[in-house]
């Protein structure tokens, strides 16, 4: 709930409510990136970048390298696993 | 420095260790008491006993480990009100995994799903609204917790439910802020606190700013810190070095996530949907004002403390529990007298053996031998009276 897990936009699903589809391990999630948008950032630039996703919201954007590092620091913990679980166990 | 090959940079956490030892040699109280540092989130408490960082310290500085667990600190009475909602049969009662565990002083939500009620875990607030969407003729009732990190998530979705003119979707709002907890704790007359790792995706939310008091009012330096074992390996570096320095500062060591003014559009939306509940009550620490967060008047309609008649149960933690004295620094978690013996993941009956971020789960599955030994002896001592 707390550490979030870096993911990559692959895909705008709605731009009218902020939506967008992020990859994350090999998962494909849809997310609510309205708190990465602004003036400076318009929702189309977001497609590719990568950002850190908290219970369903991308909540700041992230270099790639860095987020490929913690990443592979949240699966070393266990983290990674128990993120993506969750994502996909989800009743919905 | 049996972990330290674990580390992203071996090197640099080699050297960060070095000169953390030199530096605590100029620190002179340090010779008469720890140097305490108190780290307040969960995530950190959990990234400290996973990788030993506090075997890796000289010996004079000691890591009090916070209430930043937001399932730790929900108080019973609080979850008896979710089961409650929960066991109304129009209600789909939706949380996150984590709070379907926390125990209430009658059963957990988990219990309560086991009884029949319609409780459904989800990965996002997100994933409720959609329930709301497709079970029309249901009330689905999101529980909802957590400090800023959270926050937005839920003020979103909330705003959402309104844009789609939904009205059988409401929050349980259990929220909780980060600066009055970081104060009464401050205010602890006990209390001898040397410095602060600050919370990184709490700061992502809401910036340096609201940290500002630690350094100005209470001299006390404070960093924002990430989760990584090395990120905590420098901002302790950093808080050492501003004791030694003798300077009371706010500092960014995770700067590659939280920017020093926060995220605007997750504060918008947390300012419109959400405000200060007067007080609300901590497990393990009683009232605190200003501390919990509920839903504005103007979205009323979204929140299930008004929309139901939630029974608002107060429930007294179990005496037996020394949560407050182990959140304030005052004693470690082993030295509790039900630690392990009552009190353990499986069963627990403080808070901070709730969640495997809370202190003392984690010195339960993390701990050193010494401690574990010296827990092991305590136990037969008290097993051995008549």
């Amino acid at each position: 709930m707390c550490l979030g897990i870096p993911g990559q936009i692959v895909e705008i699903v709605d731009p009218e409510k902020n939506l967008a589809k992020v990859a994350i391990s090999g998962i494909r999630r849809e997310v609510n990136i309205t708190c990465i948008v602004d003036q400076d950032h318009p929702i189309n630039s977001c497609l590719g970048e990568w950002v850190l996703v908290h219970v369903g919201f991308a909540m700041s954007r992230i270099e790639e390298e860095e987020a490929k590092k913690t990443l592979a620091l949240l699966q070393e913990l266990g983290e990674a696993q128990k993120e993506l679980d969750s994502m996909t166990s989800t009743i919905i | 420095m049996k972990y330290v090959d674990e580390f992203r940079d071996p090197a640099l956490a080699q050297t960060l260790v070095r000169e953390i030892n030199e530096l605590v040699e100029v620190i002179e109280f340090s010779k008469q008491r720890p140097i305490q540092l108190m780290e307040f989130c969960g995530g950190h408490t959990h990234t400290i006993f996973r990788y030993g960082i506090e075997q890796l310290l000289p010996k004079c500085i000691e890591l009090v480990h916070g209430p930043g667990c937001p399932v730790c600190v929900l108080p019973m009475g609080r979850v008896d009100d979710c089961v409650s909602l929960a066991q109304r049969p129009e209600v789909i009662l939706t949380t996150f995994g984590d709070a379907m565990r926390v125990p209430g002083s009658k059963m957990s939500l988990l219990q309560a799903k086991a009884d029949g009620a319609d409780v459904r875990m989800v990965y996002s607030p997100l994933d409720a609204l959609r329930l709301a969407h497709e079970n029309k003729n249901r009330e689905v009732i999101f529980f909802a917790l957590g400090f800023e990190t959270t926050m937005p998530s839920t003020a979103l979705t909330v705003l959402q439910a309104e844009a789609d003119g939904l009205d059988n979707f409401s929050l349980f709002c259990n929220h909780i802020t980060t600066v009055p907890i970081i104060e009464s704790i401050l205010n602890t007359s006990d209390m001898q606190l040397d410095g602060f790792v600050a919370p990184g995706h709490v700061s992502m939310v809401v910036g340096e700013k609201p940290f500002n008091f630690v350094a100005e009012k209470y001299r006390k330096p404070i960093v924002i810190t990430g989760f990584e074992p090395l990120d905590i390996l420098q901002s302790i570096w950093l808080l050492i070095k501003q004791i030694a320095e003798q300077r009371a500062e706010v500092e960014n060591q995770y700067a590659r996530v939280v920017a020093s003014r926060g995220n605007r559009q997750a504060l918008v939306a947390m300012e419109r949907v959400f405000e200060l509940r007067e007080f609300f009550e901590w497990r393990g620490l009683g009232s605190i004002d200003n501390s919990g967060i509920k839903i504005k008047d103007e979205y009323a309609r979204f929140d299930a403390e008004r929309k139901f008649a939630v029974p608002n149960v107060k429930i007294t933690d179990p005496k037996s529990c020394q949560c407050g004295d182990v959140l304030r620094g005052a004693i470690k978690p082993w030295q509790c007298k039900v630690f392990a013996g009552a009190c353990t993941p499986e069963t627990p009956m403080g808070a901070l053996m709730v969640s495997s971020e809370g202190a003392c789960a984690a010195y339960y599955n993390f701990g050193s031998l010494p401690e574990l030994l010296a827990l092991k002896l305590a136990r037969e001592k008290q097993e051995a009276l008549p």
